[in-house]
C-alpha cells in the first residue's frame, strides 16, 4: 500500500490551484478598468499590458533559452575530465 | 577613539582572534564582532576623521559618507546572519576568513582615497579564496584559483587605472568620475570585473557554487556589492553602465533557466539582479541611484536568505542538482517557506523588499523617457520570476517527489533564516527606514494602485508561462558553456598544444646536443683514447729499431 500523499500534491489540489491562479489572474485584469496606468512610452496604459507583456517576454526568453542551450549545453562532467 | 577606528577593523581583528577561541568564547566573538561593527559604523561621524600620511599622499581610510554607511549596514548585517548560519557548520578557519572578507568590504566603504579602495580590494579578493579553500574539497580549490586568477587581473587593472589615474591628476581622492581617460577606464573596467559584468561573469557561477553552505553566503553578498558601492561612487551615470547592466540582466536569466545546480542557478540570478544596479548608476538621476543603492541592500539580505535556504539543502541532502532533488517541503516546512519569501523578494512581490527598491531602477529609466531601457527592465523584472522566484522554490521544494525527507536544519540556521525572512518582509511593508538611508531624499512611493496592479499582473503572467513552458523546461544533467571556457579549455587545449609543441623540439634540440656530443667524445677517444694515435704508449724496442734505421741511412747517404 502507497502511503498516503501529501495534500498539496494530489491531483484534486492541484485542479484546485490552477483554478484558483485563473480566477486570480483574470483579478488582476479587471482591475485594470478601475486603475488607470501611467503612459509614458504610450503603450503601457493600454489594457492588461503588464500581464501580455509579462507572458510574451517569459514565453519568449524560455524559447531563446531552449535555443541557446542546443549551442551551449554540455553534459555536466565537461570539465571533470 | 571610535572616531579613528575603521570600523572593518573590527571583524578583522575577530577574524585574527577566532582560530585563539574555542567552544562559547568563540561563539560569542562570531556574535558579537558583526555587531559592534555595525555599532561603530553608526558612530563614526560624517566626513574624513582619519589621516595617514603614506609616501607623499595622505590616506583617508574612515571618510564616512550616506552611501557608504548604507553598504556598511547591511554588510555588518549580513556578516552577523551568517555568522549565526554558519556559526556550528562551518570551521573556524571558514568563519575567520569570512569576517576578514567582510571587514574588508568595510572597509572599502569607509574609504576615502583610492589607494585605500585598493587595499581593501585586494585583502577582499584574498579572503573570499580562503573563504573557497575552507570548503575543502578538490573541486572548490581548483575553482578558488580560477576566481583568483580572475580577481588578481581584475586587481592588476584596478590598479593601472589607479596610478594612472593619479599620474595625470595627482590627486587621490575617491570621488565622482567620468570614464575619460585611460587611468578612468581601467578602474571603471577593474570594478565591472568584480561586479560580474561581460565578458567575466563566468566566475560567479563557476567559484561561488564550490564553496560550503555557509561559505557561499558570505561570497553572493560582499564582492558584487562593494562593486555596486564602488561605482556608485565613482562612476554614476556613465552611460556605458546602463548598457553593461541591461546584458547583465538578460545574461543572468538565460543562464539561470540552463542550469540544473539550484546554487548556480542562484549564482547567475546574482549577475541579473547586480545588472539591476549597475543600470541604475548608469542611468544616474538621484532616483535611480537611490533604487540602487536600496536595490543593493535589499539583494543582499534576500540572495542571502535563498542561499540559506539552498545551503539547508545541500547541508541536511548532501545534494545540489534540481535533477536530484524535489519534493522537500513536506519534510523541510522552514526551510521551504523561507526559501519562497526569499523567491518572492527576489522578484519584487508587492510587500517585499524587492519591491520597494528595484521599482525606482524603472522609475527612473520612465522618468528619463528611456524606452528600450524600461523595456528591457519590465521583461528582465517577469523573467527573475521566472528564473529564480519561481525556478528554484518549484525544482528544490516541489516538481517531483525525490523520496528525500531531510529534516529542516539545525537551529542556528533556522534562526538566520527567519532574521532574514523577516527583514524582507519588514522592508517591504514598511520600506521608510530604508528610504531614510538612502544616499539622496526619496521622494517615491512604491504602493499607489497603478503599481500593484502593474506589477500583480506582471509577475502572476509570468508564473503563468513557467507553468505553461514548464515541459519545455524539464532539467537536464548538464552545464552551460560560458567565457570561462576560454581559460578552461581552449587555454587548456593551447597549452597542451604548446608544451607538445615545444617539448618537441626541445626534445629534438636535445637529441642533435647529444649526438654532437657524442661523435666528439666518440672522435676524442679515436685519437686520445688508450689505443689513439696520439696518446698510446711507444715500445722502447721500436725507438731504438728506429734510430738504427735513421743512422744507416745516415751512412748510406754519408757514403754515397
Amino acid at each position: 500500500m502507497k502511503p498516503q500523499q501529501h495534500w498539496l500534491v494530489r491531483p484534486k489540489t492541484i485542479r484546485l490551484l490552477w483554478a484558483v491562479l485563473i480566477v486570480i489572474l483574470a483579478l488582476t485584469l479587471v482591475a485594470n478598468f478601475f486603475i488607470h496606468q501611467h503612459d509614458y512610452f504610450g503603450i503601457e496604459a493600454g489594457f492588461g499590458f503588464y500581464a501580455w507583456y509579462g507572458f510574451i517576454t517569459c514565453v519568449a526568453m524560455v524559447v531563446i533559452a531552449k535555443v541557446l542551450g542546443i549551442f551551449l549545453k554540455r553534459k555536466d562532467s565537461y570539465y571533470d575530465e | 577613539m571610535t572616531s579613528s577606528l575603521p570600523p572593518g577593523l573590527i571583524l578583522i581583528a575577530a577574524a585574527c582572534l577566532l582560530p585563539l577561541l574555542r567552544g562559547r568564547l568563540r561563539d560569542a566573538l562570531v556574535v558579537a564582532a558583526p555587531l559592534l561593527c555595525l555599532l561603530v559604523v553608526w558612530l563614526v561621524p560624517d566626513g574624513s576623521n582619519l589621516s595617514l600620511p603614506f609616501l607623499e599622499y595622505e590616506l583617508q581610510p574612515l571618510d564616512s559618507s550616506r552611501a557608504g554607511r548604507l553598504f556598511a549596514t547591511v554588510f555588518s548585517v549580513m556578516a552577523f546572519a551568517g555568522g549565526v548560519f554558519a556559526l556550528r557548520q562551518s570551521s573556524t578557519t571558514e568563519l575567520a576568513a569570512a569576517y576578514a572578507y567582510a571587514g574588508s568590504a568595510i572597509g572599502v566603504t569607509f574609504a576615502g582615497d583610492l589607494i585605500s579602495v585598493f587595499i581593501f580590494w585586494e585583502l577582499m579578493a584574498l579572503g573570499s579564496t580562503a573563504v573557497l579553500w575552507a570548503a575543502g574539497s578538490r573541486a572548490s580549490y581548483r575553482a578558488s584559483m580560477r576566481y583568483l586568477m580572475v580577481h588578481l587581473f581584475g586587481g592588476v587593472v584596478l590598479m593601472i587605472g589607479i596610478v594612472a589615474h593619479i599620474h595625470a591628476t595627482s590627486s587621490i581622492a575617491f570621488q565622482a568620475m567620468q570614464p575619460d581617460s585611460i587611468g578612468t577606464w581601467l578602474m571603471l573596467i577593474g570594478f565591472l570585473i568584480n561586479a560580474g559584468a561581460p565578458p567575466l561573469s563566468a566566475w560567479i557561477a563557476d567559484a561561488y557554487p564550490e564553496a560550503s553552505p555557509g561559505g557561499m553566503v558570505f561570497l553572493s553578498a560582499f564582492t558584487t556589492k562593494t562593486a555596486v558601492y564602488t561605482l556608485l561612487v565613482g562612476f554614476p551615470g556613465a552611460e556605458i553602465l546602463v548598457y553593461v547592466g541591461l546584458y547583465m540582466m538578460m545574461y543572468g536569466i538565460i543562464y539561470a533557466l540552463l542550469e540544473n545546480d539550484m546554487r548556480r542557478i542562484l549564482a547567475y540570478s546574482i549577475v541579473n539582479q547586480v545588472g539591476f544596479m549597475v543600470a541604475g548608476i548608469g542611468i544616474g538621476t538621484e532616483m535611480a541611484l537611490n533604487g540602487a543603492a536600496g536595490h543593493a541592500f535589499a539583494h543582499i539580505i534576500y540572495k542571502a536568505l535563498l542561499l540559506m535556504s539552498a545551503g539547508s539543502v545541500l547541508y541536511m541532502t548532501g545534494k545540489r542538482k534540481c535533477t536530484d532533488l524535489g519534493g522537500l517541503f513536506q519534510s523541510m516546512p522552514i526551510t521551504a517557506l523561507c526559501g519562497i519569501v526569499g523567491a518572492l523578494a527576489i522578484s519584487s512581490f508587492p510587500f517585499t523588499s524587492g519591491f520597494v527598491t528595484k521599482s525606482m531602477i524603472g522609475q527612473a529609466a520612465a522618468d528619463q523617457h528611456l524606452a528600450l531601457v524600461w523595456f528591457i527592465i519590465t521583461a528582465a523584472s517577469a523573467g527573475v520570476f521566472l528564473h529564480a522566484g519561481i525556478k528554484f522554490p518549484w525544482f528544490v521544494f516541489f516538481q517531483k517527489d525525490s523520496g528525500l525527507r531531510p529534516d529542516d536544519p539545525p537551529w542556528n540556521m533556522r534562526i538566520a533564516m527567519w532574521l532574514f525572512t523577516f527583514l524582507c518582509i519588514a522592508i517591504g511593508v514598511y520600506p521608510q527606514p530604508l528610504y531614510a538611508l538612502l544616499p539622496f531624499p526619496v521622494n517615491y512611493q512604491p504602493y499607489t494602485g497603478a503599481h500593484l496592479v502593474a506589477q500583480f499582473q506582471l509577475l502572476l503572467f509570468a508564473g503563468l508561462a513557467f507553468f505553461v513552458m514548464l515541459p519545455q523546461m524539464k532539467r537536464t544533467l548538464t552545464l552551460s558553456l560560458d567565457f570561462d571556457w576560454f581559460y578552461r579549455r581552449f587555454g587548456a587545449i593551447l597549452l597542451r598544444e604548446f608544451t607538445g609543441k615545444t617539448s618537441d623540439a626541445r626534445n629534438d634540440l636535445e637529441r642533435r646536443a647529444r649526438a654532437r656530443l657524442k661523435r666528439l667524445i666518440a672522435n676524442l677517444f679515436r685519437h686520445h683514447g688508450p689505443q689513439g694515435a696520439l696518446s698510446r704508449s711507444w715500445p722502447t724496442g721500436s725507438m731504438v729499431l728506429w734510430i738504427a734505421i735513421l743512422l744507416g741511412a745516415y751512412l748510406i747517404f754519408y757514403y754515397i
